[in-house]
């Protein structure tokens, strides 16, 4: 069976990011931008089943700039086979981006999609659960443990009191969680090897889809910092701040 | 028209997160009703009836509801989505899991974890870990929502006196099958709820080390968190973990204890009435959101926090 794997272009993890002056948008320019740190997971996931025998080619998909190119190749580098970019320069909303990846699903017909839980930009954490919905197919999102059978896929997901354990029918849709795996160092033989592996460039309209913002982005500002605390200088001063400054305990 | 709030539940008890979820339905400044779906879940009906400001209970009682699947559950709310302009759900791993396949499937955009409502169709809610917020507008027929809970005071869970209307529940989808579960079990009061949370990070070093974390926590009856540098390196389960991707608290009390502060940590903490720090590293981003900054060797200051306490 074939794999898709979406992968997002987004902030590096270590920035942080603040409003532009003037409340339009978040401030990128000149950022540092990475793989979003979950799609990595679902790679290196995809390519464990590889690994294992259970998956024939990995396709990595992403929608975006032309810079996402670069994230596409870092798939490759992984392990991924080939790469589709949707390249688009306007904003697409995760209901956009689940009727693009629907529409390289029908054209490629995998028969698992792999994407993170939520990308750390927008921390929307919904483009697996509406490409689920959108296709009809089961989802097993926020995956710690994945075992794929013959028309059958278990999931371990983690939950908030702890771990769930479904089955799912084939095909599926699955969204990584923190533990499912630890995603490989990147080498710098695979990465001229990714050079030449084929990545395909198609736009939303190649692809049929309406990709027109649902969601009116009024303004962007700063949360109310933190007024800034004290040291104390040991134990008994931090109980006595406690009991009677903070009145907490 | 009315909001509908998915209640969250286990088939016995009412989640407490649901309570949140219709404190946020009751600034829309509309009625709201709630959906509980579920198997042999009467009491749990009886109880989101009680619940102030809920105006009908929708009862819809199957197997296949009973462990809140999103391939049953969310066709059964799209069937019921006409009736009204809003659907909520608490942003709990349930909600997220369900409410996107419900926006999907009704061509509508989601607003992930909103912390205010400005009017029924604009909502605040935090990208970026909590650095940035955005307020944003949707002008779709019916708003898909979940709702953090930290930003929204309960309700209160007696008082109401709704009506219960049983539902017609819809078909198997035949996608997914519950298999079982591991909760882990704690006599610690609930992560996400807890009035005192005392969590540890990477600089505890082991499982084991963990152990005067938790002795601290039941020292204070808190309940015991974790950054994601001690979930990643395995020191405790994923469901400890405080932050941008894992769980988001504000409690009267966070104690942050060998946790240097990481951006991802900081989203899911710095809404807490009062944090402490403890840290070896003065320099750490952690004390830049403490109300209270301890410097010093935690595996010292612990011990002799815990004793401090007793006096």
């Amino acid at each position: 069976m074939k794999i898709l794997v979406a992968v997002k272009r987004a902030i590096d993890y270590n920035v942080k990011a603040r409003p532009k002056s003037d409340g339009t948008g978040v401030e990128l320019a000149n950022v540092k931008m990475s793989m979003n740190p979950f799609d990595e997971i679902a790679v290196e996931e995809a390519i464990r089943l590889q690994e294992a025998g259970k998956v024939e080619e990995i396709i990595a998909v992403s929608v975006g700039p032309a810079q996402c190119q670069e994230t596409l190749r870092t798939a490759m580098a992984m392990g991924a086979d080939r790469g589709i970019l949707v390249q688009t320069e306007t904003e697409i909303q995760p209901l956009g981006v689940a009727k693009l990846l629907k529409a390289l699903v029908d054209k490629e017909q995998p028969g698992l999609v792999i994407l993170g839980k939520q990308a750390i930009d927008d921390d929307s954490n919904q483009t697996g659960q509406m490409l689920a919905g959108l296709l009809g197919w089961a989802q097993g999102t926020f995956a710690a443990k994945v075992e794929v059978g013959v028309d059958t896929v278990d999931v371990k997901r983690e939950v908030d009191g702890g771990l769930q354990a479904l089955t799912l029918k084939l095909p599926a849709v699955i969204t990584a969680d923190l533990r499912l795996n630890e995603p490989r160092y990147v080498k710098l033989p695979n990465i001229m090897k990714a050079k030449k592996k084929p990545l395909d460039i198609v736009t939303p309209a190649d692809l049929g889809v309406d990709v027109a913002p649902r969601l009116k982005l009024v303004k962007v500002s700063e949360p109310a910092a933190r007024a800034g605390g004290v040291k104390v200088a040991d134990v008994n001063e931090l109980v006595a701040k406690l009991r009677n400054e903070a009145k907490v305990i | 028209m009315t909001a509908l709030v998915i209640a969250e539940h286990n088939n016995a008890a009412l989640n407490i997160a649901t309570l949140n979820a219709v404190a946020a339905a009751a600034k829309l400044g509309r009625p709201c009703d709630i959906l509980v779906a579920g198997h042999q879940c009467r009491a749990v009906a009886a109880a989101a009836a009680q619940v102030v400001g809920v105006a009908k209970v929708l009862h819809c009682d199957a197997p296949h509801y009973a462990h809140g699947l999103a391939e049953n559950l969310a066709p059964l709310v799209v069937r019921l989505a006409a009736n009204y302009s809003h659907v909520l759900a608490a942003a709990t791993t349930n909600g997220k899991n369900v409410v996107p396949r419900i926006a999907a499937l009704l061509d509508v955009a989601q607003l992930s974890d909103i912390i205010e409502v400005i009017d029924p169709e604009t909502f605040v809610r935090p990208i970026y870990a909590g650095n940035v917020l955005a307020t944003v507008q949707s002008s779709d027929r019916v708003k898909t929502i979940t709702v953090r809970t930290t930003a929204f005071d309960a309700v209160a869970a007696q008082g109401g006196n709704a009506t219960i209307e049983a539902l017609a529940p819809g078909p198997d989808a035949g996608l997914s099958t519950f298999k079982g579960e591991e909760l882990t079990k704690s006599t610690r009061p609930e992560l996400a709820a807890a009035d005192i949370v005392v969590s540890g990070g990477r600089g505890v070093g082991s499982a084991e080390n963990f152990a005067i974390i938790e002795k601290l926590a039941d020292k204070l009856g808190a309940a015991v968190g974790a950054s994601r540098a001690a979930v990643d390196a395995g020191y405790v389960p994923n469901d400890y973990q405080v932050g941008q991707t894992g769980k988001v608290v504000a409690p009267t009390l966070y104690v942050a204890v060998g946790i240097s502060g990481a951006i991802q940590h900081l989203a899911g903490m710095k809404d807490s009435k009062v944090i402490v720090a403890i840290n070896k590293d003065e320099e750490a981003p952690i004390f830049q959101v403490a109300d209270y900054g301890l410097v010093g060797d935690l595996f010292k200051e612990v011990p002799a926090l815990i004793e401090a306490l007793d006096k």
